[in-house]
């Protein structure tokens, strides 16, 4: 657990000085997680791996760590009750189109390879 | 005892307690989407907080060693992105143009959208980050000047309306491939949506869970530009 921990923070440390010294547009972790990929690859590290036990440990209760940002929305009950149109539309609708655009693109570009066999497709039924 | 209401040890084990309470909601529903444990945990500390006239920075403060992993916690996600890349072969190119599509699409509705509903400018900082995962869409949000906490609750939010909506709306849509549909779902619902997707099967799960962490790099790498053209 403590190597584990080590390299993740290892990987989140160079990530932050990369940022720093290129002035990268890029949050510290995101090429920290960058970073521990490459090692991943590189090592061909399997389930056994410390650094991939750690990380499954701390992923399992991801949603714990959302909660304290999340309570947040006591702070701004004002400003989402003021905007609640805007939020609720803009919200909802930048998703759905997310969701299709994503979904169709992706389904154009595989139309000449579909995945084969049963799991590859949701059943056409009722 | 106001000072004990106020200590870290309070509002951490009050966090963990319903967290806790979270998970078994979401047992005993049998994983019904509605039933997120961040959802529960959050209405449940945001009640308790205001019944105890606890301020929110103090809570914050209490919690910090929680804010802090979220770091780390973002790292970790290169593990479940690696144990996908066996199954890129023949779907490389349909990720690299469909990621930053729903990238540009959904930064660029979400921004527009508030505009037209006269939401203001603050608000559509605020908003354009809300697809990628909560601990980046944070990160983001701070470095746009946003208001970081309100981008967290949309992030959550749109995860909870992935998880509830998004395999319906896909099959009406016509988006049957399993890579395909968890693409789409991790796309804009991350984390919250990859654990639907994974619920309904491995590879659309798998797929969702890869979505998410380019979603949350291209995101990332977007942003700045997009901000320039759009703000």
């Amino acid at each position: 657990m403590v190597n584990g921990l080590m390299w993740l923070l290892g990987c989140q440390l160079v990530g932050e000085v990369v940022v720093r010294l290129t002035d990268l547009p890029v949050p510290g972790p995101v090429v920290g997680m960058a970073v521990l990929l490459a090692l991943l690859v590189l090592r061909r590290s399997g389930d056994d791996a410390t650094v991939v036990r750690a990380a499954d440990g701390l992923l399992r209760h991801l949603q714990l760590l959302f909660v304290p940002a999340g309570v947040g929305v006591v702070a701004y009950v004002a400003v989402i009750r003021e905007d609640a149109l805007p939020i609720t539309v803009a919200m909802l609708g930048s998703w759905l189109v997310g969701l299709l655009a994503v979904g169709w693109t992706a389904r154009l570009l595989t139309r000449d390879h579909p995945a084969e066999g049963a799991a590859g497709t949701v059943e056409a039924g009722p | 005892m106001r000072e004990v209401l106020e200590s870290p040890v309070f509002l951490l084990l009050l966090t963990l307690a319903a967290y806790r309470l979270g998970r078994e909601v979401r047992d005993r529903t049998a994983g019904h989407a509605l039933a997120q444990p961040a959802l529960v945990a959050i209405i449940t500390v945001a009640l308790a907080i205001t019944a105890l006239d606890i301020d929110y920075a103090t809570y914050l403060d209490g919690t910090q060693v929680l804010v802090f992993l979220l770091g780390p916690a973002t790292v970790a996600l290169a593990v479940p992105l690696h144990r996908q890349l066996s199954r890129l072969r023949g779907f490389v190119l349909p990720l690299l143009v469909a990621i930053p599509v729903g990238v540009v699409v959904s930064v660029t509705t979400g921004v527009l959208l508030v505009r037209a509903l006269g939401g203001g400018e603050l608000l559509e900082r605020t908003m354009a980050p809300k697809a990628a995962t909560t601990p980046v869409s944070i990160a983001l949000s701070e470095s746009l000047g946003a208001i970081a906490p309100l981008t967290a609750v949309l992030a959550i939010l749109i995860g909870i309306v992935g998880a509830v909506l998004g395999p319906a709306v896909l099959t009406l849509a016509r988006v049957r491939e399993r890579r395909a549909r968890g693409l789409a779902l991790g796309a804009v619902s991350h984390g919250i949506g990859t654990s639907r997707a994974l619920a309904e099967n491995e590879t659309e799960g798998a797929f969702a869970g890869l979505s998410m962490g380019l979603t949350a790099l291209a995101t990332s790498l977007a942003l700045p530009v997009l901000a320039a053209f759009l703000l």
